[in-house]
């Protein structure tokens, strides 16, 4: 073997006088960094394949360790910097295409974050939400063009399917083969305890989650695994996924080596083969397509469920967001550049696509100015990271938001973003059985039913400051908001106004 | 009575169940002192069983009708009549170890530093069995009526 160029990115800080060589790290570190090595009598740590997952730092019961960026630097260089020089490396070793997950961590600008928030002050009162109502509830599906009421005030019109959220939030599709069993039964479970939805992702719906359905929002992808009549009837929603903000235009692949039994019964696909998911739908190349498709699946639910589409933000979202709209969907998603993934190739994760800010704002505007924007549902992806993103994806003018990241933020994940080896230390992205049962889902949806509801009172404080005392009113109302450090035509697209303006 | 019970299909095999065993039955309760300054440090009585992925904790099971306290030569090894809990007076045993040859379950350790059979007593002192209350994946709990 050739000499390897790649230096370690991380360092193992051991502090010898608190390690009791109990060797917890060890036993609990998937890449093998950590062992006892008998003749020194003590832990050695091998720092090349340490990928700051942090299970060990978390785990040392004398906190004995710190892992810490690697202080081997390459010569100064803005133009070639240490992952340009790295890539290369790695690319002329392997020949391959670099493989990446989680969403997009280039230095891109975030615009939630140069946007900030209004509240009353003297002129209009704002409302204590601890003292008075606050409505979190939302609808997701398409309004009638008008309601008509009977004599007796009830209403006469016949209501499209719609789902009935408590909170503007919902668990974004991540299949069962991209994460694990565990993390989807937390997921699965959380939805249910909080009144929201969680979505399966492309990967069908495992047997044992069945009875969660009326929580469960399923996908059908370009793979069409493990889709029948029982998988649609089961769930509340149905959602056909034609893109994905991580890696928009991309197909997905699931190697054969991760088609467990489950997996394959799951997928409706053999044990041990590729889940290739092709890049299109093979059947829809236009919009009428994509019409006929989803009135095959309203066909197959008998109208009662709500259809989506989930596509990437790409620079023409708001015209194919309209072309969704008129193809009769009752929901569109839309994933920003941000989104994760359980793996992508680098390249396109960092460089394709835009920021769900601009995307929201853009179909928003677009529905509205057709006059269509009641007919479908709007939800935000693609990086959603705290209640106040929420806020302002809302005030943009999104009816909801999905979080997937952020969930499994909860449940455990670092961020270390190596979903894609399989070897997740913390019992996500990963189907080996040693890994899966570290997330207890008895412990892992009670996180997640914590954030939501802390972000539930951190929306309705928001909310009671701005004056407001129902989310819907907040549903596209951007002079709420207000630009900081954006150019004028940021702010247009936007739609908002600067600062003091 | 109130035993600890593992929940195999949670248990991640790390083993800190045996670290603050040892730190609770250690003369200093803090797992830095127990390790690096007690000369006598006892043996864990929780031990991770394993067979991967199959691990779970195994400690005594304070069996109803306990062979250990039949077979105990100096009458050091007890089960108290009212808590059922069974514990070994370390002052009486002498370390045959008949109590590990009889056990069914394996559950009694050879104290080799101290010479005495060494085996779960519930953390009697503290109140809650310590492997249980520093499990990290709740994959120990306690629990059962008196």
């Amino acid at each position: 073997m050739s000499l390897n160029y790649l230096t370690p990115e991380f360092k193992v800080l051991r502090d010898y006088d608190k390690c009791i060589n109990c060797k917890v790290c060890m036993r609990q570190c998937a890449n093998e960094v950590h062992s006892y090595d008998e003749d020194l009598g003590k832990m050695v740590a091998d720092d090349y394949k340490c990928v700051n997952c942090q299970r060990c730092v978390v785990m040392c019961p004398t906190h004995a360790l710190t892992i810490v960026k690697h202080p081997q630097v390459f010569r100064e260089n803005a133009n070639w910097t240490y992952d340009a020089i790295r890539d290369i490396y790695r690319q002329a070793e392997t020949g391959g295409v670099l493989l990446s997950a989680m969403g997009n961590d280039r230095p891109y600008p975030i615009y939630w974050d140069k946007m900030v928030i209004n509240a009353s002050q003297v002129t209009n009162p704002s409302i204590d939400p601890l003292r008075e109502p606050m409505e979190l509830k939302i609808f997701i599906g398409r309004k009638p063009d008008k309601i008509e009421l009977d004599e007796n005030l009830n209403v006469k019109t016949k209501m499209p399917p719609q789902l009935t959220l408590n909170y503007p939030i919902m668990f974004s599709a991540m299949s069962y083969g991209s994460i694990s069993y565990n993390a989807h039964a937390s997921l699965a479970r959380a939805a249910k305890e909080l009144g929201i939805y969680y979505n399966t992702g492309e990967g069908g719906l495992h047997k044992d989650f069945r009875k969660y359905g009326p929580n469960t929002i399923v996908q059908v992808a370009s793979g069409r695994f493990g889709v029948d009549r029982e998988y649609l009837k089961t769930a509340a929603a149905v959602e056909i996924k034609i893109g994905q903000g991580a890696k928009p235009g991309i197909g997905g692949h699931l190697p054969g080596e991760k088609v467990s039994e489950d997996i394959s019964e799951t997928r409706m696909i053999p044990v041990g083969s590729d889940a290739i998911s092709p890049a299109p739908h093979h059947d829809i190349y236009s919009i009428e397509d994509l019409s006929q498709l989803i009135y095959s699946l309203k066909e197959a639910t008998d109208y009662k469920k709500p259809v989506g589409v989930k596509i990437a933000a790409v620079n023409n979202v708001a015209a194919i967001a309209s072309g969704i709209a008129r193809a009769g969907a009752d929901y569109i998603a839309i994933d920003g550049f941000r989104g994760g993934t359980g793996a992508a190739p680098k390249r396109i994760r960092d460089n394709v696509g835009i920021p769900i800010e601009f995307a929201i704002a853009s179909v928003d505007s677009r529905l509205r100015s057709e006059g269509i924007r009641h007919t479908i549902s709007l939800i935000a992806a693609g990086s959603i990271r705290s209640s106040a993103d929420i806020v302002k994806a809302i005030a943009l003018g999104a009816d909801a938001v999905y979080i997937g990241s952020a969930a499994l933020i909860a449940l455990g994940c670092h961020m270390c973003q190596q979903c894609y080896t399989g070897k997740c230390n913390w019992g996500i992205a990963t189907q080996d059985p040693n890994l899966v049962k570290r997330l207890n889902p008895e412990i892992g949806y009670k996180r997640l039913v914590n954030l939501i509801t802390a972000w539930g009172h951190e929306i309705q404080e928001m909310l009671g400051g701005m004056g407001i005392n129902d989310i819907e009113s907040l549903k596209g109302n951007r002079l709420m908001l207000r630009g900081i450090g954006m150019t004028q035509k940021e702010l247009d697209v936007l739609g908002i106004l600067a600062a003091g303006e | 009575m109130k035993k600890v019970y593992a929940k195999e299909e949670v248990c991640v095999g790390c083993k800190l169940c045996e670290v603050y065993c040892i730190t609770s039955h250690s003369r200093y309760k803090d797992v830095l002192k127990a390790y690096k300054f007690d000369s006598n440090r006892p043996a864990p009585r929780i031990v991770v069983e394993e067979n991967r992925p199959l691990s779970f904790s195994l400690q005594c099971r304070h069996c109803d009708d306990a062979p250990c306290v039949k077979a105990c030569i100096t009458g050091a090894m007890q089960k108290d009549p009212v808590t059922g809990v069974v514990t070994c007076d370390t002052d009486k045993c002498v370390g045959c170890w008949t109590c590990v040859l009889v056990c069914g379950f394996g559950a009694i350790v050879r104290d080799t530093n101290n010479k005495i059979a060494s085996k779960c007593d519930l953390c009697a002192e503290s109140g809650e069995p310590a492997c249980v209350k520093n499990c990290p994946n709740e994959a120990l709990v306690y629990e059962g009526g008196i």
